[in-house]
């Protein structure tokens, strides 16, 4: 498959780049992995007359804790982020959602801020970023703004983000003490979108008890989904089996999956349900220290 | 729809072309440098029948536009081969059978390739996980995860 014709640019700069966003409007799409756009092209379900490849704008890369944050460039391939030390050492439920995004290969080119920024509910940082409270930072022609990660999904490929602002860094609240996450992805081979996923964020007191969560659904929707009330159900509890079991219970409750070959609108339900529960188990033994 | 004058290394060699915009990577190194060892398979980032190495990263050249190799490092299938003698994967996969058809075995091979060149001595688990972005539709795993010992085995030596 031949993408549809378009106009190629490859600005050299941020500033740049913005300038041609902002002169081609909605006609212009942001070229950056290129692993979700191009095959979208291939298909016609995009067919954008201008696209701006950000990939030789230098200083985009990066992961590294600073301010209180881990900030990550926006253009941070998804195989960087896997094997960030940091990362892995420290911020368990990003090393466990980069290890399934799509596969080795294209994860190798594919970006956590196109991850983002493509507005589908099937990607799976989404979930991951909303479970860790994370903010993004919109670069446009006015200069930086910053975007709470629930602000971030307004619809189906649809974004808070103008047609003239580049996603240029993701911003994770710094990993505290007695914190730890987990991402649980249940797919039918490598490769393919989750037929159920979720995320999991906690940080414990030093009771045990809950003192932060944040859990979040990939593929339940039309945006990915927050699960509120299973996160305040919660708030201040021992994390015993019964807890577990009402807080999944909740969660699953807010999922809106629809039906497809993955399977049934009950079905997925269930698994979001079965995988809270994982995430949710292997996120406290991570607080609590364990692997 | 824009052109492109472009100018990329290919298995060691520069190569000049002029590029429409939507052009991708695989029917410049297929259709205009006639290396068809890479191989079209699904065409949707799937199979990874066409995994070529940029600048050294296996990448899917399906989903890589021609203009984006502008100024980089392409190596394929054809640069393994070193005066007339096969690189030590190419002979795995001929000792150890590791290939049935045939039609995946260009991608296998860049993609452990690139395996080798950051793990020398890579676990089964390690070898398998590295290759879950290219499909054998044949199901000949054992014999290419054998293939891939092989050469590492022989590279060690080396």
């Amino acid at each position: 498959m031949i993408p549809p014709s378009f106009d190629y640019h490859a600005p050299q700069t941020l500033r740049e780049a913005i300038e041609l966003l902002g002169r081609y409007g909605d006609e212009a799409k942001v070229l950056s992995g290129g692993q979700s756009l191009l095959p979208m092209l291939k298909l016609r379900l995009a067919q954008p007359a201008h696209l701006v490849d950000i990939g030789k704008i230098p200083g985009l890369e990066y992961v590294e804790e600073k301010d209180g944050v881990l900030a990550i460039g926006g253009r941070t391939r998804e195989a960087a982020l896997e094997r960030s030390e940091i990362v892995r050492s420290r911020y368990p439920l990003l090393a466990d959602t980069a290890a399934v995004i799509a596969d080795p290969i294209v994860r190798n080119l594919a970006t956590v801020g196109g991850n983002l920024a493509h507005g589908d509910p099937a990607n799976d940082h989404p979930a991951a970023m909303i479970a860790l409270g994370a903010r993004v930072v919109a670069t446009g022609p006015k200069g930086q703004r910053e975007i709470a990660i629930d602000d971030l999904f307004t619809g189906l490929f649809t974004t808070a983000l103008a047609p003239d602002e580049i996603l240029t860094e993701i911003r994770v609240p710094k990993a505290a003490p007695r914190s730890g996450g987990a991402y649980e992805k249940l797919e039918r081979k490598v490769g393919d979108f989750a037929t159920a996923a979720a995320a999991v964020q906690l940080t414990l007191s030093a009771k045990g008890e809950v003192e932060r969560v944040g859990i979040a659904l990939t593929n339940a929707g039309p945006t990915p989904v927050k699960a509120k009330d299973a996160e305040r159900y919660l708030a201040g509890k021992k994390l015993d089996d019964a807890a577990v079991a009402e807080a999944a219970r909740l969660a699953a409750k807010a999922a809106n999956p629809t039906a497809d070959r993955r399977g049934t609108v009950e079905y997925k339900r269930e698994m979001a349900r079965v995988l809270t529960a994982r995430a949710l188990r292997r996120a406290a033994q991570r607080a609590a220290g364990g692997r | 729809m824009s052109k492109h004058s472009i100018t990329l290394i290919v298995n060691g060699a520069a190569h000049q072309a002029e590029v429409d915009s939507r052009l991708l990577l695989v029917h410049l190194l297929r259709d205009v440098l006639r290396l068809t060892g890479t191989h079209i398979g699904c065409d949707t980032t799937h199979c990874g029948a066409c995994t070529i190495l940029l600048d050294g990263t296996p990448v899917k050249s399906c989903t890589v536009l021609a203009v984006q190799a502008d100024g980089r490092q392409v190596m394929t299938v054809e640069g393994l081969e070193k005066d007339g003698k096969l690189h030590p994967l190419q002979e795995g996969f001929w000792e150890m059978h590791g290939l049935q058809c045939g039609y995946c075995t260009p991608g296998m091979m860049m993609t452990s390739f690139a395996l080798l060149q950051r793990n020398r001595s890579p676990s089964e688990p390690e070898i398998r996980q590295a290759i879950s972005g290219n499909l054998c539709r044949c199901t000949g795993y054992v014999n290419i995860v054998k293939a891939v010992q092989y050469a590492a085995d022989k590279l060690r030596k080396e």
